[in-house]
């Protein structure tokens, strides 16, 4: 058995344990609650050894020195991602004895591992290219998705913290939490559709790489790309028309607005600190090391300091008088955005110094 | 009461003073930042010139163009407008510091008072416990139980008989926030010192061959005042792929004609020699250079020899009389289905050479010998001929840079990590122990207050009560 087996083990777990999560959110039955978190520290041992697995791997392969963890392309960074993020959820969990949370973060688990499987990206242990091989840049990426995961914890528990002290649908923070809750449902469904047509019921064809949204949003088919425009709209529109039923839901679970206000002002705490060291600080070195420039303005960095920018936004806003609850909790939603469009965005729709051709 | 009116100076300095300005810059500084993100900076025209058409249309492009050229969008980061918002910045840092800093200075470095009776309601943590014996008796205890978690009590007696312990820890703590905003201005300070004084530059240097310049910016040149010379550059690949494992250039260092110093460059190894600091960027081949193929030749019966020859000359296998001649070079030999042999790529990514062998003047061999792979290398008849180089064609590019200001951003940092680690997981710890007779017994009353995280320092009070109510009799 290699490592690719127990990620799609760990990657099978985590999907079940988020409908797990959602499931007992709303029925309430405890007996699926503990199913929940079984399935999830089953799954995460699953990765945990999965990873370590892999690491000898490269090692053994040759690719790599033994000082070097598997978290070096997109793939093993998301996984790593998840692994954080699940790792910081159950901490979460165990100290607040409170499993509502489960429903709002494991679905990031679930997106992150459903983008890896849809965009076809290559799972191989590649060897490290010259620039690649610093410590300066390990150091960088692993603080950075330490402090990418707590963010992500922050925006499950300041959604949920909108959804408790909001209910007039005409509100700003309403809708904004209804918005961001309805896109997150519908790239959940999106890519669950994708899974089903070229998984399920058919292969994929082989010179299909990415297979992202291509039952829905970027099909072949004129009418079902604009069906799902609609689809998506109307998933947004329910959300936002039955949303304020959440908040009995949540509330049901006795997490109050304040506590979910101290957990996501905790996970900043933690996430802004090793973010500004790992991310800004460690990357400035590693540029400063390979390239002989500390910082360039290339979008990747810029995206980050805007992430950053947006956290110190949060942690000054506290201060601000009228400003505590709602507006920050809004925030601390936008921070995630912010680092979801830094990792992926960058990558996906801009270019820069971090697309890393040839040395030449 | 009617406040007085304040001037203008006073004014300005409020605004600068206040967090509402500083969170109004984050958003201006992150939301313009977008901009150059989407707009490639410094850029050809034309391309950004087709990312506007793609936006705004065939039409609307060109003079979409002309608006972002003249608001500097192509170049933004440099732009007036995006430099005023970061002086802004800086001043907002400045000033707030400084209008906060005294207040929080009295707070951090002020000894802590007895509470008075009235403040009492006010401290957050509240514990009770009833010790057995007179306050005196009990005070020890309670100075070593404060001890036990790290506080040295002060005592202070009031008037009936009982007294207050008090303690506090990590006053500097509150200092945490300012020496985070301090390191933005040394790091930004170190910046600014970069841009004026520093130089960004590039060398390409021949193999075997010395510069003592730089290219800048706009192909001026600029003196180093020593020389550089290239003495190998080198690519290493993983395994039998042309994926790149190290690219590698031995550099000497000559200053005044001797040799000062001698270092292998790699990616992230850089060299730093007279306040310059020289990377490894990228690589080439030099065209129509005549570079020397260094071989090394290894009779059957005799020890290895290594020559060096140029294309279409001799030379003779120790201990035989078999000369070979190099009649070919490829940089990069692949074989295609045929067997025919081509190249494929115009960087040294698999280097070959060609050469025939001939005995009293009768041909006897010729073949291609390859530097990745040793197999080529043993002659049929049991001689081995390695290449392990050709010298003197490549060039290695390195980027030069100068940049006078790059410690403080480095102070900086390690500045920004001490106040931030200080700022977000340390705490300002107050404690005061009342202490009142009851009959035979104390009344003993834990008051605690923390800045930060008060939940973990009601904890450790806890903890302390529990161990001394463990004794009483309460």
């Amino acid at each position: 058995m290699d490592s690719s087996v127990l990620f799609g083990i760990a990657t099978i777990g985590y999907m079940l344990s988020m409908v797990a999560y959602i499931t007992y959110l709303v029925s309430r039955k405890e007996q699926v609650g503990a199913a929940a978190t079984g399935i999830t520290v089953a799954s995460f041992i699953a990765q945990t050894i999965a990873f370590m697995m892999r690491w000898v791997e490269g090692y053994e392969m040759g690719l790599r020195s033994f000082w070097r963890p598997p978290i070096s392309n997109l793939y093993e960074s998301l996984i790593f991602f998840v692994w954080c993020l699940i790792l910081g959820y159950l901490i979460i969990e165990f100290r607040y004895r409170n499993r509502s949370f489960g429903a709002f973060i494991t679905p990031l688990a679930g997106l992150a591992l459903a983008f890896i499987e849809m965009t076809g990206m290559s799972k191989e242990i590649q060897p490290l290219l010259p620039a690649l091989q610093s410590n300066w840049l390990l150091a960088h990426v692993t603080l950075s998705f330490i402090a990418y995961s707590t963010f992500g914890l922050s925006f499950g528990t300041a959604l949920m913290y909108l959804i408790e002290k909001t209910e007039k649908r005409t509100e700003p923070a309403y809708i904004f939490w209804t918005v961001s809750l309805g896109v997150l449902v519908v790239l959940l469904l999106a890519m669950g559709a994708d899974f089903m047509k070229f998984h399920v019921l058919a292969s994929t064809p082989e010179e299909m790489k990415s297979y992202l949204f291509r039952a829905t949003f970027k099909s072949d088919s004129g009418a079902v790309s604009l069906a799902s425009w609609a689809g998506a709209a109307a998933v947004v529109a329910l959300v936002w028309r039955y949303g304020y039923l959440l908040k009995r839901v949540v509330a049901s679970f006795n997490v109050t607005a304040g506590l979910l206000d101290d957990v996501t002002y905790k996970a900043i705490a933690v996430g802004f600190p090793v973010f500004t060291l790992g991310g800004l600080i460690f990357g400035a070195i590693w540029a400063d090391q390979a390239w002989g420039v500390y910082w360039s303005w290339d979008p990747k960095e810029t995206w980050s300091l805007i992430t950053w920018l947006v956290y110190a936004f949060y942690l000054h806003a506290r201060l601000m008088r009228g400003w505590k609850g709602r507006k920050v909790a809004v925030v601390a939603v936008v921070g995630f955005v912010a680092v979801v469009f830094t990792y992926l965005g960058v990558n996906l729709l801009l270019s820069g110094l971090h697309s890393y051709g040839s040395l030449g | 009461m009617v406040e007085r009116k304040k001037g203008l100076v006073d004014r300005i300095w409020d605004l600068f003073a206040s967090v509402k300005f500083a969170v109004v810059l984050f958003l201006l500084i992150a939301l313009t930042s977008i901009i150059g993100t989407v707009i490639e900076q410094g850029a050809e025209p034309e391309k950004n010139l087709m990312l506007l058409k793609r936006l705004f249309g065939d039409s609307l492009a060109p003079s979409a163009f002309r608006l972002f050229e003249s608001l500097g969008f192509m170049d933004m980061y440099r732009s007036w407008w995006f430099v005023s918002l970061l002086v802004l910045f800086a001043a907002n840092l400045i000033i707030c510091s400084l209008d906060r800093l005294p207040r929080i200075w009295r707070l951090a470095t002020e000894p802590i008072k007895p509470l008075s009776p009235r403040m009492t309601g006010s401290v957050p943590i509240r514990r009770e416990v009833r010790l057995k014996g007179p306050p005196e008796a009990v005070r020890e205890r309670l100075e070593e139980a404060l001890s036990s978690i790290g506080f040295k009590a002060g005592y202070s007696p009031d008037e009936d008989g009982g007294y207050q312990l008090y303690s506090q820890k990590g006053g500097y703590t509150r200092l945490g926030v300012y020496i985070t905003h301090l390191s933005i201005i040394v790091i930004m300070l170190g910046a600014v010192i970069g841009i004026f004084f520093g130089f960004k530059g590039y060398m390409p240097i021949q193999e075997g061959y010395t510069a003592d310049f730089a290219y800048g910016r706009d192909d001026t040149t600029q003196s180093l005042g020593f020389a550089i010379r290239c003495d190998d550059f080198d690519v290493e690949f993983y395994d039998m792929s042309d994926m790149p494992k190290v690219f590698r250039s031995r550099l000497t260092v000559i200053r005044d004609g001797r040799e000062v110093m001698k270092k292998v460059v790699e990616v992230n190894s850089p060299l730093r020699y007279g306040g310059y600091t020289f990377y490894q960027s990228n690589y080439g081949m030099v065209p129509d250079a005549d570079g020397y193929f260094i071989l090394k030749v290894r009779g059957r019966t005799g020890k290895a020899v290594t020559i060096n020859r140029m294309l279409g000359e001799s030379f003779v296998i120790p201990g035989t009389e078999i000369v070979g001649t190099i009649r070919d070079f490829s940089p990069a030999l692949a074989m295609d289905d045929s067997g025919k042999t081509f190249t494929y790529s115009n960087m040294m990514n698999n280097p070959a050479v060609y050469i025939e062998f001939s005995e009293g003047g009768k041909e006897r061999y010729a073949g291609w010998i390859l530097r990745r792979f040793p197999s080529t290398w043993r002659l049929p008849d049991g001689n081995v001929v390695e290449l392990v180089d050709y010298w003197g064609v490549q060039y290695t590019g390195l980027q030069v840079r100068k940049d006078p200001g790059v410690w403080l951003v480095y102070l900086g940092s390690g500045i920004m990590t001490l106040g931030l680690c200080i700022a977000f997981f340390m705490s300002h710890r107050r404690v005061w122990v009342l202490v009142g007779r009851e009959g035979r017994h104390s009344a003993v009353t834990v008051l605690a207050s923390a800045n930060k995280n008060r939940q973990a320092f009601e904890r450790k009070i806890d903890k302390l009560v529990s161990a001394l109510s463990g004794g009483s009799d309460g």
